[in-house]
């Protein structure tokens, strides 16, 4: 008989597995359950070497500050002075991405347009085509023309300020796209040429040129019907950088756009966004080095996006080479998307506040990420307009303070000696030295 | 990313004008191929004598008396004919071998560009015009040729980085488009034994035609067998001493535009390129087909 | 009549010249001679005008173009009569690559064969071929019609949505989701139509036609392998 009085025999701890984590697991499961994978909106969660990895070296004795809000800081910037007629000029190096209608609902994009103009830079279209709400509310939009040709027509592509020919974006280069079927109402389908409430598919190439060599062509077509007056800009994403930047200078492009990999997107698989790409920081340095090699820095400019949120990750870009940077995940959440005021409606959609990423099924609580004409009439557009302008202006105000930190009477002259790094990753990736020394790894003399 | 131009000559009384037709066709695809140009000629074979074309980046100092050096090296009289960085070693073909091993001794900056019976390659960095009048390409004659011009994607733009690569005797490649599986073929190439000297994509092509002929393929199997083991976006012109041949991938995105009269066959990766052929108006004009080997021979 | 030498004046020159056309232009028909393979040649056009290109064009011959007449004597390059909204294109020869790719509306009638890709995303264009058409076509099509006289490469009309094509000669195969219909009475006059607007000598009762499965609309799990 067991002798009740013996002490029990310790017991192992349960242990959870870092490889088949609860996260994970759900996941497996998840995908037995239905069969496809997760779709989702945003960019990449995961923790990658990032901006804050970095640090600025203020002026003191050997270099002289200048004085805040009283001696100048510039912030302008053109875009297109290559090829174009009439290059933009804006007011700050701070764009708005493209995001398309359809992903948006109409007066997110006004608002976006309001937000833009009232701050004096640009915004963007996206797939899907141009509304008159957004050239109505846009003093400069940027016409986006994709492999989907979704709404593209010659009336919108001349109205446009610039056109920006899209190869491939941060949160999926390679990639096309997927916007599911709750989201294709009446004026999405009619303006996508599709039936509603389909699942739609996007394709990864553009259907009439492959390659550097056909897109020289493309541009030239381009150029011919809108009499070369507006800036051709490339955007791709972050993957091989020097050499995409090299063809898209050597295809004529006026602007190249790079999305490193926390740029968002609407809708695409997950295990895309999260595991393809390129970070931010680890993109702008191959690039600049490609223009500076062809003699085309600041000749062609180069706008940088993805993860940009803070008026230090805008200066710390543009110390790094960038011309001017774009925001588009900031800008949704300087509208409203994932307010902590809807809490109750993100828990009641299996999620939570910071978390919300169903951008896809339209059921966006904030009304920003919907064609639900319910949810759409949460959102006031000049509400979110006047939220991101002053937005944008503290970006800029947060840059400015910076780089006058650093003695600088322009953003422009902000350059990566200015910067030191707090890791190694970084220090590899921004080629700036690890802080407090004159190295960073991959140069030698360590 | 490239342009590629191949003209095969059935009328042997416009020979004599391959190289001035071919200089039109490459210059036209400038736009395509702005960094660096080059063209394999098949010409006259002289009697019982193979050609070796070898590049210099110091041509005085290296051609000087490499004729005389390499003569004495491996024992046998050696013709050079030196055309601005480029100089043709015509020897007895089977001293060949003997002459590839002792060069790299002789003169460690010369970089070989073809042998063959017939076959010439000439190629540099530059814009296709100022490659052309290089080499004096329009006053070449020959039976046929193959013409490249390279907008380079992610390999370095240098001579040896140009096309067209030699294959093997008297036998080269040309390509537009972009591999995506050339790193690990490379290095399976390698351990096969096959020279690859750069880091370009179409090198790897023709070292994998190179190998698959040399364990037996004919030229047409070693295409058809492209098809299937390589990976990305690619037509491909060939050449050979006999003729020329044509392979696009099955996708086949990338431009060709083919041209036929009685006179010849004509390649162009755009119709520009082919405009000034004689009789190209009433020439039947087609589209190779994805995934589908051409071949034309005398 | 206007002349336009396009060696010596140039491409800019041309389209400039083009675009000023407005409505109610009476220089209504135009001769482009030396065409000599070049790209873009009359793109954008947005005026009830005819120009006639002699000889074969380059890339995207008539792009984007809207209202005026097109007609190439010759063969067209990639890309022909790429995003089209209205007005009419005519090949009298070939067509390469991307004929019609994403073309909202107007007529493109093509006399020789297409390559591959013909029709590829269009949008409400309506594509007459006398002849073959390549591989690919009609990929990820979302409306208009798409005409060929002869026959049609592999994977036809992969991925496609509303889209109608009608084939008198034999198709190498059809693509994911893409299924022959049954031709009803309304489908043969769209196809009379399109016929004779193309000077096409067909009848509509030689062709087949070809359509959606709508089996990828929404995602079934059962469908997975044709993604």
């Amino acid at each position: 008989m067991k002798d009740q009085t013996a002490p029990a025999t310790p017991r192992t701890e349960p242990i959870q597995s870092a490889t088949f984590s609860n996260p994970i697991n759900a996941e497996i499961r998840r995908a037995a359950a239905t069969g496809i994978y997760d779709i989702r909106g945003g960019g990449a969660k995961r923790r990658v070497p990032h901006f804050d990895d970095l640090l600025f070296l203020g002026a003191s004795i050997s270099r002289y500050p200048l004085e805040g809000y009283r001696e100048k800081c510039d912030t302008r910037v053109t875009l297109g002075t290559r090829f174009a007629k009439n290059p933009i000029e804006l007011d700050i190096p701070v764009t708005i991405a493209g995001m398309s209608f359809g992903a948006l609902s109409g007066p997110a994009k006004e608002a976006l347009g309001r937000g833009a103009s009232a701050a004096g830079t640009s915004t963007t279209t996206g797939d899907g085509g141009m509304t008159p709400e957004e050239r109505g509310h846009s003093s400069k939009l940027v016409y986006q023309y994709l492999p989907s040709r979704y709404g593209m027509n010659p009336v919108d592509l001349r109205k446009a300020d610039a056109i920006e020919i899209v190869v491939g974006q941060g949160a999926k280069p390679g990639g096309g796209g997927m916007l599911l079927g709750q989201k294709i109402s009446d004026r999405v389908a009619a303006m996508r040429n599709l039936p509603k409430g389909i699942d739609q598919r996007s394709a990864c190439r553009h259907p009439d040129w492959t390659g550097p060599d056909d897109l020289e062509i493309k541009i030239l077509e381009i150029r011919e019907i809108t009499g070369w007056k507006v800036p051709i800009y490339i955007k791709i994403g972050g993957t091989r950088p020097y050499y995409d930047t090299t063809l898209a200078v050597k295809a004529g492009a006026d602007v190249v756009v790079l999305d490193g990999m926390q740029g968002g997107t609407a809708a695409t698989q997950d295990v895309f966004i999260e595991h393809v790409g390129l970070p931010t920081l680890a993109c702008i340095r191959p690039a600049v080095q490609a223009l500076q090699d062809m003699g085309m820095h600041r000749e062609v400019q180069l706008v940088v996006s993805g993860g940009i949120r803070t008026g230090a990750d805008v200066a710390k870009a543009i110390a790094l080479g960038a011309d001017a940077v774009a925001i588009g995940t900031a800008a949704l959440v300087a509208l409203g998307d994932n307010d902590p005021k809807w809490e109750d409606e993100y828990q009641k959609l299996g999620t939570t506040t910071g978390a919300y990423d169903d951008w896809h099924e339209g059921r966006d609580p904030a009304g920003i990420t919907t064609q639900d004409p319910d949810l759409m009439a949460r959102f006031d557009p000049i509400e979110g307009g006047r939220r991101l302008k002053n937005y944008l202006k503290v970006l800029t105000l947060e840059a400015q303070t910076i780089a006058r930190a650093c003695g600088h009477n322009h953003l422009h002259n902000l350059e990566p000696e200015d910067l030191c790094a707090l890791t190694m990753e970084a220090a590899a990736m921004a080629k700036v030295p690890l802080a407090g020394t004159d190295w960073y790894p991959g140069k030698s003399g360590f | 990313m490239c342009g590629i131009v191949g003209l095969f000559i059935k009328d042997k009384s416009l020979e004599p004008q391959l190289g001035a037709l071919l200089t039109d066709m490459l210059v036209t695809m400038t736009d395509r191929g702005p960094d660096s140009a080059g063209i394999a000629i098949y010409g006259s074979e002289s009697a019982s004598a193979a050609k070796l074309t070898v590049q210099s980046d110091n041509p005085d100092a290296d051609f000087a008396t490499l004729g005389d050096d390499l003569s004495k090296a491996i024992e046998t009289p050696v013709t050079v004919t030196v055309k601005d960085t480029h100089a043709v070693l015509a020897m007895s073909a089977d001293k060949i071998a003997e002459a590839r091993q002792a060069l790299p001794e002789l003169r460690s900056d010369v970089k070989f560009m073809s042998t063959g019976e017939t076959m010439e390659i000439y190629k540099e960095v530059g814009l296709p015009k100022d490659v052309a009048a290089r080499f004096n390409l329009s006053q070449m004659s020959g039976s046929h040729g193959i013409g490249h011009t390279r907008m380079a994607t992610e390999s370095a733009v240098t001579t040896l980085g140009a096309h067209p690569f030699s294959t093997g005797l008297d036998q080269c490649l040309v390509h537009n488009g972009s591999l995506s599986n050339h790193n690990s073929l490379r290095r399976k190439l390698r351990r096969e034994g096959i020279h690859i000297e750069t880091q370009n994509d179409t090198e790897v092509g023709a070292a994998y035609l190179t190998w698959k002929m040399q364990t037996g393929s004919t030229l047409g199997e070693a295409l058809e067998s492209s098809l299937d083991d390589l990976d990305g976006f690619f037509t491909f012109v060939v050449g050979t001493k006999d003729g020329f041949g044509v392979v696009r991938d099955p996708i086949a995105c990338k431009p060709a535009v083919m041209a036929e009269t009685d006179q010849y066959v004509a390649f162009g990766s755009e119709y520009r390129a082919l405009v000034n052929l004689p009789g190209i108006d009433t020439a039947r004009v087609w589209e190779p087909e994805p995934a589908t080997v051409y071949f034309w021979n005398h | 009549m206007q002349t336009f030498d396009l060696e010596s004046q140039g491409l800019r020159a041309l389209n400039e010249a083009l675009h000023a056309q407005a409505e109610n232009t009476n220089q209504t028909v135009w001769e482009v001679v030396n065409a000599r393979g070049s790209h873009a040649i009359a793109v954008g056009l947005d005026a009830p005008i005819e120009v006639n290109v002699m000889g074969s064009t380059g890339y995207y011959c008539a792009g984007m173009n809207s209202q005026a007449t097109i007609k190439v004597h010759g063969s067209a390059g990639p890309g022909v009569a790429e995003n089209m909204m209205s007005g009419t294109v005519i090949i009298e020869g070939d067509a390469s690559q991307y004929a019609g790719a994403t073309g909202h509306g107007g007529l493109l009638v093509i006399k020789g064969n297409a390559s591959s890709r013909c029709g590829i995303s269009m949008k409400g264009i309506d594509i007459v071929v006398h002849g073959n058409i390549g591989h690919m076509s009609a990929f990820m099509a979302q409306s208009g019609n798409l005409v060929v006289c002869g026959d049609a490469g592999d994977a036809l009309g992969d991925s496609l949505y509303e889209a109608r094509l009608f084939v008198r000669g034999s198709v190498k195969s059809l693509g994911a989701d893409c299924i022959e219909k049954e031709m009803r009475p309304e489908h043969v006059e769209i196809l009379r139509d399109l016929l004779e607007r193309a000077g096409a000598d067909a009848k509509p009762e030689e062709f087949k036609r070809y359509g959606s499965a709508r089996q990828l609309y929404n995602f079934d799990v059962d469908n997975a392998a044709a993604y």
